[in-house]
C-alpha cells in the first residue's frame, strides 16, 4: 500500500543535468495517440491556440477579401445581397471570436508559466479542455457555413431579424449554440488564468514584480467570468425563442427587442477591452526590452489597464444610441465612454515615455509594437468622437464605424500580436525569424492596413452605410473603395509575409539561444524551446526585472534561476500566496489525460443534438459529459486527493 | 550581490482546504454562474420596467409551497456546512451522515419545486411570464441537480474511506458550489416571489 504524504520540506538543490534529465523523463508528453489527444504541456496547448487562431485569421481574411473584390466597383454582382450578409456575419464572428482571443490566449498559456518561473498552468487539464472546446466550436460554427448556414445577421446579430419568421434557415441556431458552446472555452480559459496568476507566481514574486505583459490577460479574464454569461444567455434564449416557442424577443406577446442588443452589449463592449489588453500588455512588455530601460510607469500602466475594463463594464449603451433611448441614459453612458480616455492615454504616454528616453534598437518587433501606438490613437479618436451622442447619430452604422473597429481590432490586436510573433517566435521553436523579410511584412502591412482603412473613414462621412454589398455609382464614393480594396489586399500580402517569414524560419532561421534580445523576464532564463518542465529548479525572484538585476542595481538580493526547491516527486509545482508569493503548499501536477478531450466530444455531441432535434443524441451526449467529468475528477492517490485506504 | 534563494521548510503536499488550487477555481465557477443568473434577473425586471401593460399574472404567486422549499434549501445548506466542519475535526461518519441529510433536503426541494411547477397555469410557451419564470427557475433547477450529483459523489467517496481532516478539498468544494445554489435561490425567489407582493 503506498501511503499519501501529507507534508514535505522540499529539497532545495542545484539545477545539474542529473536533476534535469529526472525532470524531462517525468514531464516530457509521451507520444503516440495519447499524447496527442491527452497532452497538458501549456507550451504545447498554446502553441495550438496560435496555429488554430491563425488559420481562422486567414479563413476571416479572405472572407474580407471577396468582400473588398464586391465593393472595388459600383454596382457588382460578384456575390449576391444574402452572401454578402454571410460574408459579412461569418467575417465578424470568425476574427472576434474565433481569433482574436484565442490568439492572445495561446500566447498567455505559452508564456505565464514561464513568466512566472512555474512548471505548468494551475489547471493543466482544464487548459487542454478550454482549447478543445474552442477547436470544436469553432468546427461547428463552420459546420453552418459549410452547410450553407453561416450567421447572416452581423456578429451581433440583432433581433427581431434573428428571429425565426424573418430567418428560418438553420443559420442562427448553428450560430446561437455555437456561441454557448464557445463561452465555455472561453469562461474555463478564464477560470484558469486568474488561479494561475494568483496561486503560481514563484517565490518573491509579488503582485508588484509581475511582468505587465500578464495585467492585461489577467483583467480580461475577471471581464469574461463576468460578462461571457450574458452573450450565452442572450444566444440561448434566441434559441429558445427559434426552437421551443419561448416568448423572450416576441413583440407581439411583450417581448423585448433592445433586451438583446443590453445584454449582446453589455458583454460585447468588455470582449473589445478583452481582445486589446492583452495586446497591449504585449506592447508594454515589449517596448522596454527594444528600447533597453524599465517601462516608464508601470504601476500607472497596471492601474490602468484595470481601471479601463472597470470603467468599460459601463459603456454598453453608447453601442445603442440611435436606439431612442432616454437623454439621461446616453448622457451618463456618453461621459463613462469619453472619461474611458483617460487610463488609455496613461498608457500611450508611457509607452512613448519609454520609447523616448530609451535607447530604441529597431526591429521588426519593436516596428509593430512601436506602430500600433500610432493605430492606437487613431482607432481611440475614433471612438471618442462617437462617444458622443449627436456625432454617433451622425456616423452610426457607416463606414466610420467600420474604419472604427478595424483600427481597434487591427491596430491593437493584429499589430501586437504580429510583433509578438516577432519576439517570441525565438523562444517557441529556438530560431529567428527572418529580419529583412520582417522589414517587408512590417511596411507591407502598415502601409496597406492604412491605405485599406483611413479612407473608409472618409466613405463614413460622405454617408457610405456599412453592411450593402453594393452600392451606385456617383455618390462620391468609387474611387475611395477602389482605394480600400487596393489597399486591404495589399495589407493581406503582408500577413501572407508573416505567414511565409514562419514557415520559411522554422527550419531555416538563425539559431537564437536563451536570450536573444537580452530581455529580462524569467522565460528568457531557459533553453529555446524551453523543456518540458520549464524550471529545473523553482526561481527565487528578487525584483521586477530577474534577468537585468546586474546592470540596474535595484535591491540587494539577485534573483535565482539555478538553485532551489527541486520538487522532483513526480510532477509537481509550487503554490503560492496571492500577495506576496510566499510558498503556501507542493501542487500535485495531473499526469497526461484523454479526459478533457472526451469531454468535449461528448459535449459535441450535446450540442448537435439539440441542434438537430435529436433528444437521444444531446441525452447522450449529456450523459457522456457527466462520465468524463467524473472520470476527471475521481480522487486520485498520486495527485494527494485522497488518503491512502 | 548574493541569490536569494528560497527556502520554504515544511509544506502541505497536495489538495488541502483552502489553500488548494481547485478551491480557487470553484469560486471562479461560482462568480461565473452568479452572473448569469443576474443577467436573467436583469431580464426578469428590463420586462417589469419597460412593459406598460400587466405582464406577470393577476395575482402574486401562492408561497405555500415555495416558502417552505425555501427554508427547506437554506436548511439544506447550514446541515452540509455543519458537516464539513465535522469532517475537518476529524469525524468522516458524522459528515458522511449529514451529506446524506443534506443530499434528501436538496432532492425533496426539487420534488416540491416539480409539484410547483405542475401547480402552475402557464408554461414555458404560454407567454412572456411563462418564458422567464420556467427559464430562470429551470437554469436554477439545473443548477440544483449539479449540485446533488456532487454532493453524490462526494458521498461516495466519503463511503470508499477516500477522506479526512487533511484531505477533504472535494467535500469543501462540493459544499461551496451547493451554498451557492441555496445562495442564488434567495435571489430568484426574492424576484419571482416577493417583489410581486411589494409593487
Amino acid at each position: 500500500m503506498t501511503t499519501v504524504e501529507v507534508e514535505r520540506a522540499p529539497r532545495i538543490a542545484i539545477a545539474d543535468e542529473e536533476l534535469k534529465r529526472k525532470l524531462d523523463e517525468t514531464w516530457r508528453t509521451k507520444p503516440g495517440l495519447l499524447g496527442l489527444l491527452g497532452t497538458v504541456d501549456h507550451k504545447t496547448i498554446g502553441l495550438r491556440y496560435i496555429v488554430t487562431a491563425f488559420i481562422f485569421l486567414a479563413v476571416g481574411g479572405i472572407e474580407a477579401l471577396i468582400m473588398r473584390l464586391q465593393l472595388a466597383r459600383p454596382g457588382q454582382n460578384l456575390v449576391t445581397p444574402e452572401q454578402y450578409n454571410e460574408l459579412y456575419s461569418t467575417h465578424g464572428m470568425t476574427m472576434i471570436f474565433l481569433y482574436a482571443l484565442p490568439i492572445l490566449s495561446g500566447f498567455s498559456n505559452y508564456l505565464w508559466p514561464l513568466i512566472f518561473g512555474s512548471r505548468d498552468m494551475a489547471f493543466p487539464r482544464l487548459n487542454a479542455l478550454s482549447y478543445w472546446i474552442y477547436l470544436a466550436s469553432g468546427i461547428f460554427m463552420y459546420a453552418g457555413v459549410a452547410m450553407g448556414a453561416a450567421p447572416n445577421d452581423g456578429w451581433f446579430n440583432y433581433v427581431p431579424y434573428a428571429s425565426l419568421p424573418y430567418n428560418p434557415g438553420l443559420n442562427e441556431d448553428f450560430y446561437s449554440l455555437g456561441m454557448i458552446f464557445y463561452g465555455i472555452s472561453t469562461t474555463v480559459g478564464a477560470a484558469n488564468f486568474v488561479v494561475t496568476f494568483l496561486k503560481t507566481r514563484a517565490p518573491g514574486m509579488t503582485v508588484s514584480r509581475v511582468p505587465i505583459f500578464t495585467w492585461g490577460t489577467l483583467t480580461a479574464s475577471v471581464a469574461n467570468l463576468l460578462v461571457v454569461p450574458a452573450v450565452s444567455l442572450d444566444f440561448f434564449m434566441l434559441w429558445l425563442d427559434r426552437q421551443h416557442g419561448t416568448h423572450f424577443f416576441d413583440v407581439g406577446q411583450g417581448g423585448q427587442p433592445l433586451l438583446w442588443q443590453h445584454l449582446f452589449w453589455i458583454f460585447a463592449h468588455p470582449w473589445v477591452y478583452v481582445i486589446v489588453l492583452p495586446a497591449m500588455g504585449m506592447v508594454s512588455e515589449g517596448l522596454p526590452v527594444f528600447c533597453r530601460r524599465p517601462l516608464v510607469g508601470y504601476t500607472p500602466v497596471a492601474v490602468s489597464t484595470v481601471a479601463t475594463m472597470i470603467l468599460g463594464f459601463g459603456v454598453w449603451v453608447h453601442h445603442m444610441f440611435a436606439t431612442g433611448l432616454p437623454n439621461l441614459a446616453m448622457s451618463f453612458f456618453s461621459a463613462a465612454s469619453i472619461i474611458i480616455v483617460i487610463p488609455s492615454a496613461v498608457a500611450v504616454f508611457a509607452w512613448l515615455a519609454t520609447i523616448w528616453s530609451g535607447k530604441p534598437v529597431i526591429t521588426t518587433a519593436f516596428l509593430f509594437f512601436a506602430s500600433m501606438i500610432v493605430l492606437f490613437v487613431i482607432g481611440g479618436v475614433s471612438g471618442f468622437m462617437t462617444a458622443s451622442v449627436p456625432a454617433d447619430w451622425q456616423l452610426t452604422d457607416t463606414y466610420f464605424v467600420v474604419a472604427h473597429i478595424h483600427y481597434v481590432l487591427i491596430g491593437i490586436n493584429v499589430f501586437p500580436v504580429a510583433g509578438a510573433i516577432y519576439m517570441w517566435f525565438p523562444k517557441f521553436t529556438g530560431r529567428m525569424l527572418d529580419e529583412r523579410l520582417g522589414r517587408w511584412n512590417f511596411w507591407t502591412m502598415f502601409l496597406g492596413f492604412n491605405l485599406g482603412f483611413l479612407p473608409m473613414h472618409l466613405s463614413g462621412l460622405l454617408g457610405m452605410p456599412r453592411r450593402v454589398y453594393t452600392y451606385p455609382a456617383h455618390l462620391g464614393w468609387d474611387w475611395i473603395n477602389m482605394v480600400i480594396s487596393i489597399g486591404s489586399f495589399v495589407f493581406a500580402i503582408g500577413v501572407l509575409l508573416l505567414f511565409i517569414n514562419i514557415f520559411l524560419s522554422l527550419k531555416r532561421g538563425k539559431l537564437a539561444g536563451n536570450n536573444p534580445w537580452d530581455a529580462y523576464s524569467l522565460e528568457w532564463s531557459v533553453s529555446s524551446p524551453p523543456p518540458p518542465y520549464n524550471f529545473a529548479v523553482i526561481p527565487t525572484v528578487a525584483s521586477r526585472y530577474p534577468l537585468w538585476e546586474g546592470r540596474l542595481g535595484e535591491g540587494e538580493r539577485l534573483t535565482s534561476v539555478e538553485q532551489g526547491p527541486a520538487l522532483d516527486h513526480e510532477k509537481e509545482a509550487l503554490l503560492t500566496s496571492s500577495l506576496d508569493s510566499d510558498p503556501t503548499l507542493i501542487l500535485k501536477m495531473p499526469e497526461d489525460s484523454v479526459a478533457p478531450f472526451l469531454l468535449t466530444v461528448a459535449m459535441t455531441a450535446a450540442f448537435a443534438g439539440a441542434l438537430a432535434h435529436l433528444n437521444w443524441l444531446a441525452l447522450l451526449g449529456g450523459a457522456g459529459c457527466l462520465v468524463a467529468l467524473v472520470v476527471w475528477l475521481w480522487p486520485q492517490k498520486r495527485l494527494g486527493q485522497r488518503v491512502a485506504a | 550581490m548574493s541569490e536569494l534563494v528560497v527556502n520554504p521548510g515544511v509544506l502541505p503536499v497536495g489538495p488541502q482546504e483552502k489553500k488548494s488550487a481547485s478551491w480557487w477555481g470553484v469560486l471562479c465557477l461560482v462568480a461565473t454562474e452568479a452572473s448569469l443568473f443576474a443577467y436573467l434577473l436583469f431580464s426578469y425586471y428590463y420586462y417589469d420596467v419597460q412593459l406598460t401593460r400587466a405582464w406577470r399574472p393577476s395575482a402574486p404567486p401562492p408561497l405555500h409551497l415555495a416558502a417552505p422549499n425555501t427554508v427547506l434549501l437554506l436548511l439544506s445548506s447550514v446541515v452540509v456546512w455543519w458537516g464539513e466542519r465535522a469532517l475537518k475535526k476529524g469525524k468522516p461518519g458524522r459528515c458522511l451522515i449529514a451529506l446524506v441529510v443534506g443530499f434528501l433536503m436538496g432532492v425533496g426541494f426539487v420534488l416540491i419545486q416539480l409539484k410547483e411547477w405542475a401547480s402552475k397555469h402557464d408554461s414555458l410557451q404560454k407567454d412572456l411570464y411563462g418564458s422567464i419564470y420556467f427559464t430562470t427557475t429551470g437554469f436554477h433547477m439545473a443548477h440544483v441537480i449539479a449540485g446533488l450529483i456532487a454532493l453524490l459523489f462526494v458521498i461516495v467517496w466519503l463511503g470508499l474511506g477516500y477522506f479526512d481532516e487533511k484531505r477533504s478539498a472535494a467535500v469543501s468544494n462540493a459544499a461551496i458550489y451547493w451554498h451557492f445554489v441555496d445562495a442564488v435561490w434567495l435571489t430568484v425567489f426574492f424576484t419571482f416571489y416577493v417583489t410581486p407582493y411589494l409593487w
